[in-house]
């Protein structure tokens, strides 16, 4: 057994163990002490990964086990596993989110028990989808990662939450029926006349049998059925009302680690898989996700909700994603990596703070809470520096990405992909204006609410749970250099695929 | 080089300031705060003052001082020649710089001790100011254009930190939004540039960039749009972001509206260190701009002298004496942009004086500095005894602050261009420089230098003499924590003149030495002893010619006085325009087109399914009926195709 499948394997003992706990003490006990180990694992894969990297290992994914364990041999299903750069990065981030998360959902209630297993059910599918390079296998972890989201935002959420609840999950499954017929597609034209037909993401990628017109359609259907999930315009409206009605660990999981499902399904099945029809029809898609990126922006300006402001502009941000990627030059497509990192964890992050401050205040309507800062000075401090790295600032982790982004995607000539680029730079303006003006309407200026002076400040969970994204934050904002060689070198491969086609 | 080993310490110092005081300043006393602050600043001043002797005396080669980086790192490699370094980069101007920014920094950091005393929020002020040290003097050892953006971004965001301090006050918090918001519009164009740049010359580096090594020209020859050079483009919109944060027409909106924030912080960012940074990244892309893109240089100047002008304008009628500064710090940029300008060559020898406005404009930036730091500081003091800013609380002050006074006058004698005040010498060559080129810039200039002259000494006039406002208690001197960096600077102001500064500064790196051009000093002393006489004759006694004078240009001191309506443009097309005519729209759009149609496909399902539910009643017989039915059907069509 491959030590991959601790990943999956720890979340299950979690859940035994919730499943067994009686009292909320024990609830938390068994939550942190998982995800603490979820975090330990992944930061002890990356050492791993690095060691291999550097003793001259450079398969593209590694980790693999040589006998896959057959689910059922005639379709080719069966528990493949494989991390190359991107994955691990994104496994850290996701075990990052899932210890924040918890420590963020410390009170919650009703039914705490239910909850975290839930939450732990989700992370599964996450960790799941993250490490597997069998086609079905990752399509069955992507379904459990969507299924919990429904009863979690239907029991646990706020608002109009039944309506979101469903909103959310019909639309993402109608994302993952396309996939499916992708998926089923890849799978029977996998191997060229005659040879075996294999659902495992390498071989298929090594046979590059695909029939140019089959890529044609089947391009469109899996890049769809993952920007789905990634927020792409026009399939985005799923996240506001999601986002809104979902308590705050979901919010955190679903925008920071969840949508990353979305990213990397794009390039890891779609382009990956079928590079030429990612040369001949990314034009379309560039197009849908750069109107994301100034769309969700301009959408963002004149919300009143401050998680309706995070959800558009977690669609302008997973928008630049999405496009960046679509720029398939590794330099770009090593920003949409950095992106997706820095916008799960500032995202989750703000969901955090908004959870905390609606927590206290029972509103999330920016036009009734005011002066926050003389209030809860650490909450409003910590929710200035996530606006900082959602703006871009240098030292933390939006601005590393953003630049990437820009610097990639300028590498090309022609008029359309330089002009989209420049449309896309206009982005981080827009952003500083929305931003702007929440921390001004929010945290600064005077107290709207008398009621709302008797409010506390974040307490020790609430803190730890900040002070581990800001950290993060700060981290990748500062030493960039070594993850974006991590992410360049897998990236490289991917790029150069592709490009053989211009 | 080795000697210079040390020099990291001046960026570490200022950060490390920043997360002690960040992180545990709530913990520590305001003196303990403050005296760490402060102290830190004096021992990075120290060091700067150790940099800036080592690297003039050190030997030149070839009559030039040479260009010393004693680090640069790789922090973040995009593309195999594209590498964002940080590093520190040792030239004339950025030495020059440090020594500038580092002392009215420390002098703002004592006079803070006075002026902020009591404040609450006092460590979160000096942690800021740590943060805004830290991150100018990044910006101006920069070694490439990209750390050089990097630290410019973070000067805004310290400068927005700075002027939203008083953060309960609705008007500083508006005053800071739109200050970061506008230079990051600029910034905007900054880094489209940068990209272009970038993507032409495959490199980042200020030396390769300016040594001629690579030419963007040759680079980039072949590409335009509209008309204009690729190259020209890159340049222009990388001036774009100099002409954000230096407060250049038409982005100079925000400027005026920062005074919201603490006057010290006024009198380091707004006037002294940060709103020079477009000049210096001008300054530091120089060759680039005045070998390959002349046409830029052009339009430098003229956005210069446009901005000029009307900044003078506009302060001759201003009554809030901040505001009259900030126009003047607005009109002095100005000059050092012009004098950017005019340059047409990188000669500055017995032969030709096509480089003299850039060693002009350095020159400049460092007296301007300092009078101008001088000036915001003793208005700062002003502030501090009467409460107010407006020019009708004031009047007849120089009994009560004899030293405020002084000093004032001092800054304001320089700023005019009275010789032999440190001003005096370096407009007079900015001046020189426009003549150099045209009689018309030349002419330009000294009439705007003029209006210069008049308008300080209508501020110095309404502040000190004129009419003696009630008080509701006596004003009184500063405390010795303010006055000493007063007087400090005032020394500095009366002798910086005299230094040499064409030995050190000029823009091929030879020796060249400044001899006034009597014919322009004259004049220029000349229009400003007018403009001086003009504004004694006006305001140094109580009378109503002013009024009359208002009353007899009313439309244009209407229209000056609300800085000619450029706020309510900006006003119309950002709330009018763009929230309700393209962020309202999307977002309706979005709520009930796109999510519509999604509801509409969700509604129709329904529809749909309630409709056909009563095929699967569940009853029997109608089972039987729909089965007989089909039957039959079946049958018919059977029958028939038989």
């Amino acid at each position: 057994m491959n030590f991959l499948a601790l990943f999956v394997l720890i979340p299950l003992l979690m859940m035994a163990g919730l499943f067994l706990s009686k009292e909320m003490k024990m609830i938390r006990t068994v939550a942190v002490i998982g995800s603490t180990l979820q975090l330990i694992l992944a930061v002890a894969v990356l050492i791993l990964f690095l060691q291999e990297r550097a003793a001259g290992n450079t398969a593209e994914m590694l980790f693999t086990i040589d006998n896959p364990i057959v689910w059922y041999a005639p379709l080719d299903i069966a528990l493949a596993v494989g991390v190359d750069g991107v994955s691990v990065a994104m496994l850290l981030l996701t075990a990052i989110v899932v210890f924040a998360g918890v420590f963020a959902s410390w009170k919650i209630n009703p039914l705490p028990k239910e909850f975290f297993l839930w939450l732990t059910l989700l992370s599964i599918g996450v960790y799941g989808f993250f490490i597997s390079i069998n086609l079905f296998t990752m399509f069955m972890f992507y379904e459990i990662a969507l299924i919990p989201m429904y009863l979690l935002i239907g029991v646990w959420g706020s608002g109009n939450k039944n309506y979101s609840a469903m909103k959310l999950t019909l639309m993402l499954m109608g994302g993952s029926a396309l996939l499916l017929v992708s998926i089923l597609g890849l799978y029977f034209y996998s191997a060229p006349e005659g040879g075996e037909l294999t659902m495992n993401i390498l071989e298929i990628a090594r046979n590059n049998a695909i029939p140019h017109e089959v890529q044609t359609y089947l391009f469109p259907l899996a890049f769809v059925g993952f920007g789905v999930l990634g927020a792409m315009f026009p399939f985005h409206t799923w996240s506001p009302d999601g986002h809104a009605s979902a308590p705050t660990a979901v919010s955190m999981l679903h925008a920071g680690v969840l949508m990353k499902l979305g990213g990397y399904g794009c390039f890891r099945v779609a382009m990956y898989l079928m590079p030429w029809a990612t040369s001949e029809l990314s034009w379309i898609f560039l197009i849908l996700t750069g109107i994301s990126v100034v769309y969700g922006a301009f959408s963002a300006c004149v919300q009143t909700d401050l998680k309706y402001i995070n959800a558009y502009s977690s669609v302008s941000h997973c928008g630049l994603v999405l496009f960046a990627l679509l720029m398939w030059k590794t330099t770009a497509m090593t920003g949409a990596i950095l992106q997706m990192l820095s916008h799960g964890l500032m995202t989750a992050l703000f969901f955090a703070l908004i959870g905390m401050i609606y927590g206290r205040t029972h509103t999330r309507d920016i036009r009734e809470m005011g002066g926050l800062m003389k209030i809860m000075p650490f909450l409003s401090v910590c929710y200035v520096i996530a606006g900082m790295a959602s703006l871009g600032l240098p030292g933390l982790s939006g601005f590393i990405a953003e630049m990437t982004v820009f610097v990639g995607s300028f590498e090309w000539t022609d008029p359309f992909r330089r002009v989209l680029t420049i449309v896309a730079c206009t982005s981080i303006v827009i952003t500083a204006v929305y931003i702007l003006r929440v921390v001004g309407k929010l945290l600064y200026g005077t107290v709207q609410n008398e009621h709302h002076r008797e409010l506390t400040d974040a307490s020790w969970w609430e803190r730890l749970s900040a002070i581990t994204l800001i950290v993060s934050v700060a981290a990748l904002g500062m030493a960039p250099g070594w993850i974006a060689n991590l992410i360049s070198n897998s990236m490289s491969v991917i790029s150069e695929r592709i490009m053989q086609y211009i | 080089m080795e000697i210079f080993n040390y020099s990291f310490i001046i960026l570490l110092l200022p950060m490390l300031m920043f997360v002690t005081l960040g992180l545990c300043g709530h913990k520590m006393s305001h003196r303990t705060a403050g005296m760490l602050g402060t102290s830190g600043l004096f021992i990075i001043t120290v060091l700067a003052y150790i940099v800036a002797a080592q690297y003039f005396t050190m030997p030149r080669i070839d009559g030039v001082f040479a260009t010393v980086t004693p680090y640069n790192f790789t922090w973040l490699q995009f593309t195999e020649s594209l590498i964002i370094k940080l590093g520190i980069l040792l030239d004339p101007i950025s030495v020059m710089m440090l020594v500038v920014i580092t002392t009215v920094s420390l002098m703002v950091h004592i006079y803070s001790l006075g002026y902020m005393h009591g404040e609450t929020g006092f460590q979160r002020y000096y942690a800021f100011l740590s943060l805004f040290t830290f991150s100018m003097l990044g910006l101006v050892v920069a070694t490439n254009i990209f750390q050089m953006y990097i630290f410019w971004e973070l000067v805004g965001a310290s400068s927005y930190l700075l002027i939203g301090f008083y953060y309960t006050k609705q008007s500083a918090v508006a005053a800071s939004k739109k200050a970061f918001i506008v230079t990051r519009f600029a910034d905007l164009g900054f880094l489209i540039g940068i990209l272009l740049l970038s993507f032409f010359t495959k490199t980042f580096d200020f030396e390769t960039l300016t040594n001629g090594s690579v030419s963007l020209i040759d680079t980039a020859a072949g590409k335009s749009f509209l008309g204009i050079s690729a190259a020209s483009w890159a340049m222009a919109l990388i001036f774009m972001g100099g002409a954000g944060k230096s407060a250049m027409f038409p982005l100079h909106i925000w400027l005026p509206d920062a005074m919201e924030g603490p006057t010290p912080v006024s009198a380091l960012i707004h006037a002294a260190t940060m709103v020079v940074a477009g000049v210096y990244l001008v300054a530091r892309l120089f060759p680039v701009y005045v070998i390959q893109t002349p046409d830029v240089l052009m339009f430098i100047t003229v956005i210069g002298a446009i901005t000029a002008l009307y900044a003078a304008i506009v302060a001759c009628v201003q009554t809030d004496i901040k505001r009259v500064l900030a126009f003047s710090t607005i009109s002095q940029i100005a000059f050092m942009i012009v004098a950017l300008g005019v340059c047409t060559s990188m000669e500055l020898d017995h032969e030709g004086h096509g480089g003299l406005g850039y060693m002009a404009s350095m020159f400049h930036l460092f007296t301007h500095a300092m009078f101008k730091a001088l000036l915001f500081l003793g208005a700062g003091a002003i502030i501090h005894a009467v409460h107010s800013n407006e020019m009708s609380a004031m009047g007849g002050l120089r009994k009560y602050m004899p030293i405020t006074h002084i000093t004032f006058l001092i800054a304001c004698l320089a700023i005019a261009g009275i010789p032999p005040f440190s001003g005096f010498f370096s407009k007079d060559e900015i001046l020189a420089a426009a003549f150099d080129k045209s009689a018309f810039w030349g002419i330009w200039m000294s009439l705007v230098a003029g209006l210069t002259a008049f308008y300080m000494f209508r501020l110095y006039f309404n502040i000190f003499w004129g009419k003696e406002a009630h008080h509701e208690h006596t004003p009184h001197e500063a405390p010795k924590t303010m006055t000493i960096p007063l007087l400090f600077l005032a020394v500095v102001t009366c002798f910086a003149g005299f230094i040499p500064f064409g030995n050190f500064v000029t823009p091929t790196g030879l020796s060249y030495d400044i001899h006034l051009n009597w014919t322009v000093a004259g004049t220029s002393i000349a229009i400003a002893i007018i403009g001086i006489a003009l504004a004694t004759w006006l305001y140094m006694k109580p009378n109503d010619k002013p009024t009359r004078m208002a009353d007899s240009m009313r439309s244009l001191h209407t229209w000056a006085y609300h800085r000619f309506y450029f706020d309510e443009i900006y006003l119309f097309v950002t709330h009018k325009i763009i929230f309700r005519y393209i962020c309202a729209p999307i977002a309706w759009f979005d709520r009930h087109i796109i999510d519509g149609t999604m509801n509409l496909m969700a509604t129709a399902t329904q529809w749909a399914s309630y409709h056909i539910r009563g095929l699967q009643s569940g009853r029997l017989q109608s089972y039987a009926v729909v089965f007989l039915f089909g039957a039959l059907l079946v049958a018919f069509i059977v029958l028939c195709c038989m």
